[in-house]
């Protein structure tokens, strides 16, 4: 918990300053408003007393004074306060968001992204609101607390043991009824969270939901998860609304002991006057409200710490790659080398994904690489960028162990386009400079050619500054895969993979890629992983990937020969022909 | 984009109408319940307006025996004043109680009744809408609004009336006391409420743009943050994290104002209460001294009597002020939200003027159709006629299309003269590239969208004389994007018809192909399916959808073949679960799959919503058209 906060605490940094002004501000309004009661009670008692005008004004002046002190110290703190905890939520966020581009795949992997969303917002936005708590009234209710109880207590003494009687009772209904209220609002926030499930589910499905004209059957589901709700949440809500009502019983038992044995103490001892009495009244209000502020610091704490914990988490976890201390900043050339490779996601796996690797691809050369679904295609070629660490063994490029290199050079130097590819929000334009930044616009034209990608672009109204739209909606699945090829070999990389980049790209398209590969890039080593036979069939080498093992290697002609499931395959895929198989993949089209 | 904007502008502009819709609401529930509320907190708060007249009568008989020191005197008079003073109390903090216990049991129920009015409203909205509004916005109904509807009804509501009825009373009492420092107080509330109008203003401002500038930065960090894999393989992170901070900054600098005049407005009216609390002391000191005749309802004359308990009136009358001015941003929120409640409360819900329902029935060997309330397994169309007779037409599963035409929005025509016929048992398969409007046929089968022009009948009747659940019970569904539910593996396929058996379940399962993979999980059918199914793999969800479909049975299916790249393995199992599914019904298919295309009865090959050819598989290579052309590679279909 300290080591939490003490993360946390490291992103107020030049925040620092407003959030002690804050408190010393806080301090001077509390100090000020304990202040008036007291005067007031002074000035009241001259005006009953029949003194001149100049008392009354001198007091009344002193008064206003404070009251503009007050004023300002109040306003100053609310300008600091604002400064301090808004700054405090920049910097957090920026931590954050910093901290996440450090993180390797492995990392990624561990947080889905909606989940790191609502950490930079909501959670931020959470704590954000509590620091601005903590500075302000987490220091003004228990200061108010104690502040007033000693001006009652000086100024009254006996009137003020009334607060030994109020006080326990109040604090003792507020820490039960926040004992019952949290655990009761946990659930409620539980059910809460899975009724928005159930929405999302049903809008998502809401074709399936008409198809099968389930309208009613849904209504009567939510119905039940909403009155469910409904039942929780107003016995949570049941138990907090006994604060207000036992709030007003302090008070009103305040006034009325002022009222009885108050003025029997001005009648029978002349020790306090009328003013003493008003003032009484003030102060009584000043520390029941503040043992209700404290109580609501508990809760808006206790709510936050969750979200706290959550943002620790980000901030906790470290990055399961470093870069070697004395790099290998150059990369001789593309070729490859497996050794003995094993590799699992993660420590707890009890199953290895790839195992027994060993690969030996020269630079320069074209793989092709077939498997069915979670044989582990995609893991072996995640290695060659250090987007994972083997398990055991080594994987070399260019001869030199991938650890061993800086972590950019190596990923500059090897190009790799994900399954999952992604477009940004920006124009054509800039998504291709991610590639190269400092790109000159014949040689983005360039790499789009080579990509079969110009001409479409060339065909939107706004060519190479045409906007995409977030995630690339709006072009079609195959240019988008063609755009990412374009991004990708604008690094000029030693080794290019495509994680099946051309799923969508119709069978012509896609051999006129491979064959401007041969053409202009044959220095780059080429790994092309597919799902189509024949994407690969030219290669110089296809592997063949089976629950993490390699389980046949060859060229096409050798795998015909020696490999019964590579022919079945590539039976299945051509059984009616050539011509035929062209039509079933071009009608994979958008999916995204 | 420009629907955004315009309801921007309106919930900008605070329409308060949908507050009293609110209101209307909670009498309209809860007539007895909402009025004794109201009068108990009208009530105790009168009751908490009243000590000042106990505080002068108090002060008084302090001052009558002050100089004697009679308490026993003084306590003949104060004694029977504080009795009664606790009398009022008591029955006051047993009216709190009450209206606070009743308040919290009207907020929920009010609640529920507007979610579940927001919800089943929208189980009946056409797809269109769906198309129209994004998820997100969606759920926010469900979630912000809700709350912000919350915090009025359950905080906002009854703190304005107390504050109202107390400002009132206390108003009548200074009154009662003394005109001149009535007004005093009036005039330092004016000042008050003008400042506190200028920094609210100023506030709800910055917070419109806070609200925009996290849009913002969340918009951002989404898409980082889902292409982060992206950013890492490009070397990306510091051209991130400078974008971030530009974004962040931003966010940081409207935060901050918006906060800052927040937080100022509190210290900003209580202070000012301050100097109006030093104001009464100073003024009714110097009209007291100087014997300016008192003007009051009372009679009496200004004496510290009536001051000390002016003084405690003025500080109630500020504190209530602030206590309003704290709920104006919820109050602005709430309305915003009750807004966008309303606004789906009240959509149109697809209309659905059908009267040809769906009937179990007995046909006999000369094919006479008798209506049946038992299940039959045989199903006709009952349909009544405007001179009062009835017809039934035996369930068959005949469609034909004649010349229709259909846009999503009126003036972007999607489908161009559409004539089709399928015939019991045939397989119509739809092939042409994306956006050429196969799905949007099949989306005017089952009525998600009505067509513009033309007809379409279903074993001869007018499909919009068909009662829409009827008509999709009809016609079977499979989609591309498989959706699944929270639930079992059992429910899930009885989704598609909430009277199977477990047996016919099972059947179905195992005709789809489902059978094998799902025995294999850890609790066989009754697996707990959650996320959507998304602990299943994508063939997997896909041969649960089929087996959803075959359970209903329907003589018609529409089936969406899904394009993701499943491996061959699997596809092949989906492939013949499909096949099995497609056997001896009537079915249209958005075909991606070359046996399918090849196996059908007629192909459509569609362009830009018009059917450009049409035949059979050899018919269609024969023609050397765009189908043989499609096949051989010549056109990408994007």
């Amino acid at each position: 918990m300290i080591q939490m906060l003490k993360r946390l605490g490291k992103s107020v940094r030049e925040y620092k300053k407003p959030s002690i002004l804050t408190m010393l501000f806080m301090v001077g309004e509390v100090v000020i408003e304990c202040l008036i009661p007291f005067i007031v009670a002074q000035l009241t008692n001259d005006i009953k007393n029949g003194c001149g005008l100049d008392v009354i004004g001198k007091n009344g002046l002193i008064l206003v004074v404070l009251a503009v002190l007050s004023l300002s110290c109040g306003g100053l703190a609310g300008f600091t306060a604002a400064k301090a905890s808004a700054g405090f939520a920049k910097n957090l966020r920026g931590d954050l968001f910093r901290r996440v581009q450090t993180y390797s795949f492995t990392n990624i992997d561990r947080f889905s992204s909606s989940s790191l969303v609502t950490r930079l917002t909501t959670d931020v936005a959470n704590v954000q609101m509590a620091y601005m708590m903590l500075i302000r009234i987490a220091i003004r209710s228990p200061l108010m607390f104690v502040f007033a109880i000693a001006m009652a207590y000086t100024m009254a003494g006996a009137l003020a043991m009334m607060f030994v009687v109020v006080v326990p009772v109040l604090v003792f209904g507020l820490i039960m009824v926040s004992r019952k209220a949290m655990p009761a609002f946990r659930s409620v926030f539980r059910k809460y969270d899975r009724l928005n499930e159930s929405v999302e589910e049903n809008v998502m499905a809401m074709r399936v939901v008409k198809g099968f004209a389930r309208e009613k059957y849904e209504q009567e589901k939510f119905d039940k998860a909403s009155d469910d709700i409904r039942i929780d949440f107003t016995k949570a809500e049941r138990i907090v609304a006994l604060l207000g009502p036992l709030m007003q019983m302090c008070l009103y038992f305040n006034m009325v002991f002022v009222l009885t044995f108050g003025s029997k103490l001005v009648i029978t001892t002349h020790y306090i006057d009328v003013g003493q009495l008003s003032a009484m009244l003030t102060y009584g209000f000043q520390i029941l409200i503040s043992l209700m502020m404290i109580s609501m610091i508990y809760v808006t704490l206790t709510i936050s710490a969750e979200s706290a914990r959550r943002i620790d988490e980000v901030l906790r976890e470290d990055s399961a790659l470093t870069n070697p201390a004395e790099p290998v900043n150059t990369i001789p050339d593309g070729s490859i080398r497996f050794e003995n490779v094993r590799f699992k996601y993660s420590e707890k796996a009890v199953n290895d994904t790839l195992s027994d690797i060993d690969l030996d691809i020269p630079s320069g050369s074209t793989v092709g690489i077939l498997g069915v679904t979670g044989a582990g295609k995609t893991s072996l070629v995640q290695l060659i960028p250090r987007l994972y660490d083997v398990t055991e063994g080594s994987v070399k490029v260019g001869g030199i162990d991938v650890r061993d290199y800086d972590l950019a050079v190596l990923r500059d130097g090897v190009a790799m386009v994900l399954q999952k590819n992604l477009l940004f929000s920006g124009t054509i334009k800039e998504n291709l400079r991610w590639g190269d930044p400092d790109a000159t616009d014949e040689e983005l034209a360039e790499a789009c050619r080579l990509a079969q990608a110009e001409d479409f672009i060339l065909s939107f109204p706004d060519g190479y500054d045409t906007q995409i739209d977030q995630g690339g909606t709006n072009v079609s699945g195959g240019q988008r895969q063609r755009l990412c090829i374009a991004r990708a070999l604008l690094k000029k990389p030693k080794i290019l993979i495509l994680d099946d980049s051309t799923s969508a790209v119709d069978t012509r398209t896609d051999a006129l890629i491979r064959a401007g590969f041969r053409r202009y890039i044959p220095s780059t080593t080429k790994l092309i992983i597919a799902q189509r036979v024949a994407s690969v069939m030219d290669a110089d080498q296809i592997l063949i990937l089976d629950h993490g093992r390699i389980i046949a290697a060859g060229t096409h002609a050798e795998l015909m020969a020696s490999s019964p499931a590579y022919r079945e395959t590539y039976e299945q895929q051509t059984r009616n022909s050539d011509a035929a198989d062209n039509a079933a993949g071009e009608e994979v089209t958008d999916n995204a | 984009m420009r629907k955004n904007e315009s309801s921007d502008k309106k919930s900008r502009r605070i329409d308060f109408r949908l507050l009293g819709r609110i209101i209307k609401l909670l009498f309209k529930y809860y007539p007895g319940l909402s009025t004794l509320t109201t009068i108990f907190i009208i009530f105790s708060a009168i009751v908490s307006s009243i000590p000042p007249l106990f505080l002068q009568r108090v002060i008084e008989t302090i001052g009558k025996y002050y100089e004697t020191r009679d308490w026993a005197a003084a306590r003949s008079v104060i004694i029977p004043q504080v009795t009664l003073l606790i009398v009022l109390y008591t029955v006051s903090v047993i009216c709190i109680l009450v209206y606070r216990q009743l308040s919290a049991y009207i907020t929920q129920g009010i609640l529920y009744r507007l979610r579940r009015r927001m919800f089943d409203n929208m189980q009946y909205l056409p797809i269109r809408y769906f198309d129209r509004n994004s998820y997100g916005d969606i759920m926010s109904y469900y979630t912000n609004d809700i709350d912000a509807i919350r915090q009025v009804v359950a905080e906002t509501l009854p703190i304005v009336l107390q504050s109202s009825v107390i400002v009132l009373t206390v108003l009548f009492i200074m009154a009662y006391y003394s005109v001149w420092l009535m007004l005093l107080v009036l005039l330092g509330v004016a000042v008050m409420l003008w400042v506190s109008r200028t920094v609210g203003g100023n506030s709800s401002k910055y917070f419109v743009r806070q609200q925009k500038s996290m849009g913002k930065t969340e918009g951002y960090i989404q898409e980082i943050m889902n292409g982060q894999k992206v950013v890492k393989v490009f070397n990306h992170e510091d051209q991130s994290i400078r974008d971030f901070d530009a974004v962040n900054q931003a966010l940081y600098e409207d935060s901050y104002r918006a906060h800052t005049f927040a937080n100022m407005l509190g210290p900003i009216i209580l202070n000012l209460g301050n100097i109006l609390y030093v104001l009464v002391a100073i003024v009714g000191g110097i009209l007291m001294i100087n014997k300016v005749p008192n003007l009051s309802i009372s009679g009496l004359a200004l004496g510290i009597s009536i001051i000390i308990p002016f003084l405690n009136m003025t500080k109630q009358f500020t504190g209530n002020l602030n206590q309003v001015s704290q709920q104006i941003n919820f109050v602005a929120m709430a309305a915003a939200g009750a807004q966008r409640v309303f606004a789906l409360t009240d959509e149109q819900p697809e209309a659905d003027n059908g009267y040809v329902t769906l009937v179990n029935a007995v046909i006999d060997a000369e094919g006479n159709v008798t209506e049946s309330d038992a299940k039959t397994g045989q199903w006709a169309w009952k349909h009544p006629h405007g001179d009062g007779t009835l017809t039934y037409t035996p369930l068959r599963g005949d469609v034909r299309m004649f010349n229709v035409d259909f846009g999503y929005d009126e003036d972007k025509p999607v489908l161009h003269d559409i004539t089709l016929y399928a015939e019991p048992g045939q397989k119509v398969a739809f092939v042409g590239a994306t956006g050429a409007g196969k799905t949007t046929i099949t989306n005017l089968l089952n009525r998600f969208y009505d067509i513009a022009d033309g007809k379409i009948r279903y074993d001869g009747i007018n499909i919009n004389k068909i009662k829409k659940s009827d008509l999709r019970r009809s016609l079977g569904l499979v989609l591309q994007e498989t959706c699944l539910f929270t639930g079992t593996v059992m429910d899930n396929i009885r989704y598609g018809r909430l009277d199977a058996t477990d047996e016919e379940c099972i059947a179905a399962a195992k005709l789809s192909g489902a059978d094998s993979f799902i025995t294999r999980l850890p609790d066989g059918y009754q697996t707990q399916l959650s996320g959507s199914g998304s602990n299943l793999s994508q063939g997997q969800r896909q041969l649960l959808a089929i087996a959803r479909a075959a359970v209903a049975d329907p003589p018609v299916m529409i089936l969406d073949e899904a394009t993701s790249s499943i491996d061959t393995r699997t596809e092949s199992i989906v492939q013949r679960g499909m096949d099995k599914l497609m056997e001896g019904r009537t079915v249209f298919v958005i075909a991606h799959r070359l046996s399918t295309v090849m196996n059908s009865d007629v192909i459509m090959v569609l362009d830009h919503g018009r059917i450009i050819e049409r035949g059979s598989h050899d018919q269609l290579i024969a023609q050397h058209g765009t189908y043989y052309q499609l096949y051989t590679g010549a056109f990408e279909l994007e």
